[in-house]
């Protein structure tokens, strides 16, 4: 799990913008615009798990969306090392996007909509293999089974509906269709949400030793934080369309740089009844998406907010080690990381 | 999990033959449908075939017993025609003369299934002179003597291949349009949308007069039969495609069909192999629901006049004969009103069985497993 920061670049996403407009009237004419995302810049390693972390509504879906371009951006560019060469795909067609499909798969959040209930198992998995013409029926048959097998589940069930089976095993079946092209790349988009808290672990140990046996990268999309935790190399923080903090997991845990990163680790619940814990409550709710602030867009909620806060858009930069902050104040604020609102008893 | 697998076809099924009326409704269609296939050759007589002689008969009574009252083969006696005090022509039979049944006679030729030409029929007394009294007349006759049991046997083959016809016809629109409206959205939406509320603000029963008005009399059944067809057809696929558009609009968002655009799938694909069999129970239960709507727009344009005309004939067109004269019709011959009855029955049927589906598909269904 240890990255290296020399490791080979995967994904390069840089100022990533998806606006939705807002349509109104008879005629429809647009009025406003939904700044989902609203400029998003990150990289992804070969073979390392990047967390993307944020509160419902922020935009991380919509992120993770884009990048298979299963929505076209607004503007920015999507770079895909295919074999060390950079393909923009923000700007490439669909059927220009098709054969790089093999390389990058997606893993859905609800088990239950994310399989098509008149298919069978079999059917459903092996739908990759079809649509890009790979193989003989046998021989998807027989990678079927195989798929089956590595996540788990009994190579007997691919007759079966989707109707027959729980949550957990839904999203195997899930995550063996997302195998099944031997993509680089997968975009976990909240796979463990829906699931309980038993089934949870199990998802995600499948996913930490896929990871091993088939070396995939995982864009790893999660409101969890302890879960982002556990299986993230990095982490990267949204919010209200935009990147606020982005560093090694344990990095941005310890020693969180924006005070929206601070606000979200004291919501992390600790397994002890007798510990009390200091909450940073924010004041107010997310402002809307159609109309955010002015400024540094979290400067209505920041505790720490001053003058320059509401004028200007402080930079995301490297503020040292690869630690990204998008924060005015990021070298001079003493914020807590986890250990230490811990430490508060 | 031992039990072997199940399809979702097998648990509708299942589902549904646990609903009575709706089995019953499904018996009473698969019975009709069989009988009129088979009109031709179920009928005694050809539906065209006038006996002047025997004009408005009574439905011939079946006798199981002979005049000493003595158990026989089931016969029928000579109908005898003469004046009643008011010079009106009525009907007696003449319990002289015996007509035994008999069965594979031979009678008016005809086509088996519009192909085989022959003439056995299933039963009738073997008489070929069209005076003679031994004819078998099950629901009477009409104005010019032609059987109405034959008739209304060749008005169901009509009658119930319209709906289905009809059906096909628009739901092929309906899926067509509704499934880019709702698929593809934006201008194409928007455009399909505005022309079905213009379909749907037609004046549709005017529309039919004056098109029963300009039209020329001399038309061949055949061309008229699919003149219905369209018209019903073209009227009727509006809010069909309004509903499935939803329902596109829905499926295309649900995360398999994002995973199918991922995998790259063309629309195509996506289309027809992830949204339209999501929308299969709702175009089954539409279908069904909608087959008795269009069999009884068929019975009132026959009905009106414009619609199927003489000699070939539908459920609607033979109660047609209640506008040519007076209310006497239906006091003295009242089994003219029989093709009604089986309006009503199919239109019935089609209704339990629509019933029965609808709750068969609905995944919710609490009765079901």
């Amino acid at each position: 799990m240890a990255t290296s920061q020399t490791g080979k670049m995967l994904l390069e996403v840089k100022d990533l913008k998806k606006y939705f407009p807002v349509r109104r009237g008879v005629f429809r004419r647009v009025v406003a615009h939904v700044k989902a995302v609203d400029g998003v810049s990150f990289f992804i390693r070969e073979g390392e798990t990047l967390g993307l972390v944020g509160e419902s509504g922020c935009g991380k879906t919509t992120v993770g969306r884009t990048i298979l371009r299963l929505l076209d951006p607004t503007s920015g560019s999507i770079l895909f090392y295919n074999n060390g060469t950079p393909i923009d795909i923000a700007k490439l067609s669909q059927r220009a996007m098709k054969p790089l499909r093999r390389q990058m798969q997606i893993i859905f959040q609800d088990p239950y909509s994310s399989l098509n209930p008149r298919m069978t198992i079999g059917d459903i998995i092996g739908e990759p293999l079809v649509v890009h013409r790979i193989g003989t029926p046998a021989e998807r048959e027989a990678r079927v089974k195989e798929l089956l097998e590595a996540v788990g589940l009994n190579p007997q069930y691919m007759k079966r509906y989707p109707h027959e089976f729980s949550g957990g095993q839904r999203q195997r079946i899930g995550i063996a269709r997302a195998l099944a092209l031997g993509p680089k790349l997968i975009i976990c988009d909240e796979p463990v949400s829906a699931l309980d808290v038993s089934i949870q672990a199990q998802v995600l140990n499948l996913l930490e030793d896929l990871q091993k046996e088939f070396g995939l990268t995982y864009l790893f999309i999660a409101h969890d934080l302890s879960v982002v935790r556990h299986i993230s190399d990095r982490v990267a923080v949204m919010y209200l369309g935009k990147i606020v903090e982005m560093a090694e997991t344990e990095e941005l845990f310890q020693n969180p740089k924006h005070p929206y990163t601070e606000a979200l680790l004291s919501a992390v619940p600790v397994p002890d009844p007798d510990y009390q814990r200091e909450r940073i409550i924010l004041k107010g709710d997310v402002p809307s998406p159609v109309n955010p602030p002015s400024g540094c867009y979290f400067h209505p909620r920041c505790p720490y907010m001053q003058p320059i806060c509401k004028e200007q858009e402080p930079a995301f930069v490297d503020i040292g080690g690869e630690h990204f902050v998008s924060c005015h104040f990021a070298q001079t604020l003493k914020l807590r990381g986890v250990a230490e609102i811990a430490e508060r008893r | 999990m031992t039990e072997r697998p199940v399809s979702q076809g097998q648990l509708i099924w299942r589902r549904f033959r646990r609903h009575k009326l709706g089995t019953l409704g499904g018996i009473i269609i698969a019975t009709l449908m069989v009988l009129t296939l088979f009109a031709h050759f179920i009928s005694p007589y050809d539906y065209a075939t006038q006996r002047r002689r025997f004009a408005f008969a009574p439905p011939t009574k079946i006798h199981f017993f002979d005049k000493d009252g003595r158990l026989s083969w089931p016969f029928v006696y000579g109908i005898q025609r003469e004046r009643d005090p008011r010079g009106r022509w009525i009907y007696r039979e003449n319990t002289d003369q015996v007509y035994p049944i008999k069965f594979f006679v031979k009678g008016d030729p005809y086509k088996l299934f519009w192909l085989i030409p022959t003439d056995i029929h299933l039963f009738g007394t073997g008489e070929r002179d069209p005076n003679s009294p031994g004819q078998i007349f099950l629901f009477g006759t009409d104005d010019v003597g032609r059987d109405l049991f034959s008739r209304t046997l060749i008005g169901g083959w009509v009658s119930l291949s319209i709906g289905p016809l009809a059906l096909a016809i628009s739901l092929t629109l309906a899926i067509f349009f509704g499934g880019i409206s709702g698929y593809f959205g934006g201008g194409w939406d928007n455009f399909i949308q505005r022309m079905i509320e213009v379909l749907n603000s037609f004046p549709g029963l005017p529309l039919l007069l004056a098109l029963a008005a300009i039209l020329p009399p001399g038309l061949s059944p055949a061309v008229s039969f699919v003149l219905i067809i369209m018209i019903l057809s073209l009227l009727g696929w509006g809010s069909t495609a309004r509903t499935l558009r939803g329902l596109f609009l829905v499926l295309r968002e649900q995360e398999f069909a994002l995973a199918a655009k991922a995998m790259g799938a063309s629309h195509a694909r996506i289309i027809f192999k992830h949204l339209l069999p999501n929308t299969l129970s709702y175009i089954i239960v539409s279908a069904t629901l909608g087959i008795p709507g269009l069999i009884l727009a068929e019975a009132s344009l026959s009905f009106l006049g414009f619609g199927i005309r003489d000699p070939m004939t539908s459920w609607g067109q033979l109660l047609n004969q209640f506008t040519d004269s007076t209310i006497t019709n239906l006091t003295y011959h009242p089994w003219l009103m029989i093709p009604g009855f089986f309006i009503i029955v199919a239109v019935l049927a089609f209704n339990f069985m629509g019933d029965a589906l609808r709750d068969a598909t609905d995944p919710f269904s609490v009765q079901g497993r």
